[in-house]
């Protein structure tokens, strides 16, 4: 059976790993090589870095970290922030990383989802999409890395993640923003409307604050992983002790 | 020295790296005299069936491969090419082992890829899963699958059974990544090179 996995989220600015709540008042929570060992060493799936900068300030992102990470940890991790074009992506999994995922730059350029996956693989190509719910309706955000460059744009979330996995996108992190770093729990209705309405991974983000939050997600939605940060960061949880009380849950997930 | 295929894709990286941690000699080739004279071989697998023998076809390597009487590890992609064609852009591959890779059939609530952490089951025992055993856990990440026949050494259920890990003669290929495996991968990679060791004293 397929494991459902547990990815911490390691938000990476200016080389150190930060954390915000709703995307804004980032804090210092650790070094990069230093979190990405201990979290691999205690059991987690797979590791995700966002450059959170990267997009909104318009540069490219410094890959010598993303080598320093792929030489210290024998887990796949995926990178994500700035990748605007298929030398920017070549030039991250070159260094070392699994997979790429692209989120502001999909959105202005669709097409560059499908170039990535044209050239390297459906499995490579990871998209984020970050939403907010307005007027009852789920709409996505763009520019998130920064608050005051934030915007709502005019795609609702249904029709992007649709038109993303048409477009060759291997994955989808969902980060449902109105329940980011508030650790209320995972945004259930969304995540499993989405989860349903497509046939490629589906990662919840945005919420986790209690194990039980992570049995609640796998138990009622389609996901076959949950992100966190803050909770693993502050270590509110420790991902061994989440792992045996999914297991104990009944979900299946990988023991170490 | 061990040869790792250098096979166009973009991520060879976690593999080499994966050798330095276990301080195995390695080079990152596409000669087809550095692979003859190697003590073993690794083909990794990023990319398309049909982009990679292209690849191979280009540097003249695909007969070289078939001919290989030193251990060959095919890692993924590199282990489907090891099968006589693949539907991933209807390519016919090395031919080692026999069999056709296969899309997992887009039936309603298969997620594609299989992505993510899944057990093995044991078929039967070989010294390269020394230490490792059924129902352990390996990191798989593909779209396509090579059936299981009379070179399985370990299967993995995702919609349909597949080979997780085969061998026929001295071609060996496991489907999951050992390199992204954790401790078991390694493990995995380790008897690899004990083969080809037992195989050079052996010669």
């Amino acid at each position: 059976m397929l494991k459902k996995r547990i990815i911490p989220c390691l938000d990476v600015k200016d080389g150190a790993v930060v954390k915000g709540v709703q995307f804004r008042n980032h804090e210092i929570v650790g070094e990069i090589i230093e979190l990405a060992k201990r979290y691999s060493d205690s059991g987690a799936d797979e590791l995700v870095f966002y450059d959170i900068t990267a997009s909104s300030d318009n540069r490219n992102i410094d890959k010598k970290w993303i080598y320093d990470i792929a030489k210290n940890i024998n887990i796949p991790f995926c990178v994500a922030g700035g990748i605007r074009s298929v030398a920017q992506a070549e030039a991250v999994l070159a260094n070392g990383a699994d997979k790429i995922s692209i989120n502001s730059p999909a959105l202005e350029n669709p097409q560059l989802i499908t170039e990535l996956a044209k050239r390297f693989g459906t499995q490579c190509v990871v998209v984020g999409i970050d939403s907010r719910i307005i007027d009852g309706q789920y709409q996505v955000n763009q520019y998130t890395g920064d608050e005051s460059k934030t915007v709502v744009t005019r795609r609702f979330v249904e029709d992007w993640a649709r038109e993303v996995e048409l477009r060759g996108a291997g994955e989808i992190v969902l980060n449902c923003m109105n329940q980011d770093g508030v650790r209320s729990g995972y945004d259930i209705t969304q995540t499993k409307l989405v989860s349903n309405l497509v046939n490629i991974p589906v990662i919840a983000s945005g919420g986790a604050g209690s194990m039980s939050d992570f049995a609640n997600l796998f138990k009622q939605t389609r996901v076959t992983g949950a992100l966190a940060a803050s909770v693993f960061h502050k270590q509110i949880i420790a991902i061994d002790e989440l792992k045996q009380y999914l297991a104990e849950e009944n979900i299946e997930i990988r023991k170490c | 020295m061990i040869a790792v295929i250098d096979g166009g894709g973009a991520n060879f990286l976690s593999v080499t790296t994966a050798l330095d941690k276990l301080k195995i000699d390695y080079q990152f080739t596409h000669d087809a005299d550095v692979i003859n004279l190697a003590t073993g071989v690794i083909l990794p697998g990023v990319g398309s069936a049909k982009y990679a023998m292209e690849h191979l076809k280009k540097h003249g390597l695909v007969d070289v491969v078939r001919n290989l009487k030193t251990p060959l590890l095919g890692i993924c992609l590199g282990m489907q090419l090891l099968y006589e064609h693949s539907t991933e852009g209807d390519v016919d591959c090395l031919g080692v082992i026999s069999g056709t890779v296969n899309r997992f059939t887009p039936e309603a609530n298969l997620i594609v890829p299989h992505m993510g952490w899944n057990n093995l089951n044991v078929e039967v025992h070989s010294p390269l899963i020394n230490g490792l055993g059924q129902d352990d856990n390996v990191y798989f990440v593909h779209s396509f699958y090579a059936p299981v026949n009379e070179a399985t050494i370990a299967s993995c259920d995702y919609g349909n059974r597949f080979s997780a890990i085969v061998q026929n003669n001295n071609f060996y290929g496991t489907q999951f990544h050992p390199e992204k495996s954790g401790v078991l991968g390694e493990l995995l990679l380790s008897n690899f090179f004990g083969i080809v060791n037992d195989s050079l004293s052996s010669n």
